[in-house]
C-alpha cells in the first residue's frame, strides 16, 4: 500500500513537472537542440539564412547580390510612403516609439484587450485609421513596400516575441498546431518540410529550417517579387495543393505568431534576397 | 562582380524552372508509368527519390531513399503497390504523399507506376 501511494506519489509529481515545462521556452529550446544533431554544421546565428546556409556557393552569391541589391529602387518607394505625412500633417514615425526604430522586432504581440495576435501589419493600418488614412491590403505590395522599408528600421533589432498570459498561450498554441497539422491534397504539414526534413532535398531546393525564418520579412524572391512572410505561407500551402488562408486570418495571425516566437534571439534584417 | 550577379540570376532562373514545382508545368506524353513517376504534377517521385537507373532522373531530392533492385526488394507487387498508394499505414510518420487515398493518382496509374517502379 504504502509502496503504491509512493508510485502514485512520484507519478504526480512527474505529471505536474512535465505540465510545468511544456511551453514555448521549452518547445524552443527543444528544437534548436533537434536542428543542432540533424544540421549539426550550422551555427545558431547562421539560421537566419535558411537554406542558403546549407549551401556555401550559394550563400556567396546572395552575400555578392546583397551588396548591391536590384531591389533598392522599390525600396526608395517604400521609403517614400514611409515618409510622406499623412492629411493631418503627422506621419507613420508618430504612431510607434523611438520614430519606429528597433520596434519590429516586438510584433507580434498578443493583445488582452482585443483577446488576438498583432501583427507589425496591422499596426501599420492602426496608424492609418488613428490618423484618418484609408488602410492598406494585407498581403499586397504596398504593404510589402511600406513595410519592408519600416522593418529595416530595426534592422540588427534581435527578434523578441511574448507569449505571457493565457490569451497569448492559446493563440501560440494554435499557431504551433496549424504548423503541425497535415494538409492539401498531397498531405504535408508545414512540419513535415522544414521540421522532419531540414537539410533535405525536395528535388533541388534544400528545405530551410523553421527558426531564422521569421527574421527576414518581407522579402524579394527573385531579386524582384515582394513577398510578405503571410504570402509565403500561401506559397507553400499552393505547392501542397492545399486552399491557402487570406492574409490577416486570424489563422495565418498566430501562426504568425508562433513561427516568429521560434526565431527569438536572433537578428533582424529587412528585406532580404530569395531565389 | 557584375559576372557573378550574371551567374546568380541564370541560377535563380534554371532553379525557379526546377523549383519544387508539384504546380509546374507537366509532361505530356503518352501516360506510362514511367512518365507518370517522372511528370511533376502527377506522381512527381523526383522530388524526392532518385533513381540511379535512370540517367533523365535529373537533380531528384533525397527526402525518401533511392529506388533501386526493386523487384528483389519488393516481390510483392501488392506490398509495393500499398506504399505507393498510402505510405502512411506503414509508417503514419511518412513523408511520402498518399497518392491513392488522395487521389492524387488514378487507380489505373497507380497500376502503370507500380509496374514501372518495380521494374527498377
Ligand atoms: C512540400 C514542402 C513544404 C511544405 C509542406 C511547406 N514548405 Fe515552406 N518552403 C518550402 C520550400 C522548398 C521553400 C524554399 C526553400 C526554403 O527556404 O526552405 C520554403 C520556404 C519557406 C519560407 C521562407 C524561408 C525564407 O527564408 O525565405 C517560409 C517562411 C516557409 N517556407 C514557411 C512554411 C509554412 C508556415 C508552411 C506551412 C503552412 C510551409 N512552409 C510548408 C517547402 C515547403
Ligand atoms: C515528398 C516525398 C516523397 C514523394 C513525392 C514520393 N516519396 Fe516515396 N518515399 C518517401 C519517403 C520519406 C519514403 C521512406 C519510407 C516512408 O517513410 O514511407 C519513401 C518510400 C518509398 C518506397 C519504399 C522504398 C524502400 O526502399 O523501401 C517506394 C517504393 C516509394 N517511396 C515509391 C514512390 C513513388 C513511386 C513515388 C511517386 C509516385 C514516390 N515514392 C513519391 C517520400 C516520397
Amino acid at each position: 500500500m504504502k509502496r503504491n501511494l509512493t508510485y502514485i506519489v512520484a507519478g504526480l509529481l512527474l505529471g505536474t513537472s512535465i505540465v510545468a515545462q511544456a511551453g514555448p521556452a521549452e518547445d524552443r529550446s527543444a528544437l534548436i537542440d533537434y536542428y543542432k544533431q540533424i544540421l549539426p554544421d550550422i551555427k545558431f546565428e547562421n539560421y537566419i539564412y535558411g537554406a542558403l546556409a546549407m549551401n556555401p556557393d550559394a550563400k556567396s552569391q546572395y552575400d555578392d547580390f546583397m551588396a548591391f541589391p536590384s531591389y533598392s529602387i522599390d525600396l526608395d518607394k517604400g521609403q517614400k510612403a514611409w515618409e510622406t505625412p499623412f492629411k493631418n500633417g503627422k506621419k507613420f514615425s508618430s504612431c510607434f516609439p523611438n520614430g519606429g526604430k528597433n520596434v519590429a522586432g516586438n510584433y507580434p504581440y498578443f493583445d488582452n484587450a482585443s483577446n488576438r495576435v498583432v501583427t507589425f501589419e496591422n499596426a501599420i493600418n492602426a496608424c492609418l485609421k488613428a490618423n484618418g488614412e484609408e488602410e492598406l491590403k494585407y498581403g499586397e505590395s504596398e504593404m510589402g513596400l511600406l513595410t519592408a522599408y519600416a522593418r529595416s528600421l530595426s534592422d540588427g533589432m534581435k527578434v523578441n516575441v511574448k507569449v505571457k498570459g493565457k490569451g497569448a498561450l492559446a493563440a501560440y498554441e494554435k499557431g504551433k498546431t496549424y504548423y503541425a497539422t497535415r494538409n492539401g491534397q498531397l498531405n504535408f504539414a508545414c512540419s513535415t518540410c522544414h521540421i522532419d526534413n531540414a537539410g533535405k532535398f525536395i528535388r533541388s531546393d534544400q528545405l530551410s529550417m523553421m527558426i531564422g525564418q521569421a527574421s527576414h520579412w518581407p522579402e524579394f524572391r527573385g531579386g524582384t517579387d515582394i513577398v510578405t512572410l503571410q504570402g509565403r505561407f500561401k506559397q507553400c500551402e499552393k505547392n501542397v495543393r492545399a486552399t491557402p488562408k487570406k492574409a490577416d486570418s486570424e489563422e495565418y495571425n498566430n501562426l504568425e505568431y508562433y513561427l516568429t516566437y521560434m526565431s527569438n534571439g536572433l537578428p533582424m534584417q529587412t528585406p532580404v534576397f530569395r531565389k | 562582380m557584375r559576372n557573378k550577379t550574371t551567374i546568380l540570376f541564370s541560377l535563380i532562373a534554371s532553379l525557379g524552372i526546377a523549383s519544387l514545382g508539384f504546380a509546374a508545368e507537366g509532361v505530356t506524353e503518352q501516360a506510362d508509368g514511367r512518365s507518370l513517376s517522372f511528370d511533376n504534377k502527377k506522381g512527381n517521385c523526383l522530388a524526392c527519390h532518385a533513381i540511379p537507373g535512370e540517367p533523365k532522373a535529373e537533380s531528384p531530392g533525397n527526402i525518401g531513399p533511392p529506388l533501386v533492385q526493386m523487384r528483389e526488394r519488393y516481390p510483392d507487387h501488392a506490398k509495393l503497390r500499398a506504399q505507393i498508394w498510402d505510405a502512411t499505414v506503414a509508417n503514419p510518420n511518412s513523408s511520402m504523399p498518399p497518392f491513392g487515398r488522395n487521389k492524387i493518382l488514378t487507380e489505373q496509374e497507380i497500376d502503370l507506376v507500380t509496374d514501372y517502379i518495380q521494374g527498377l
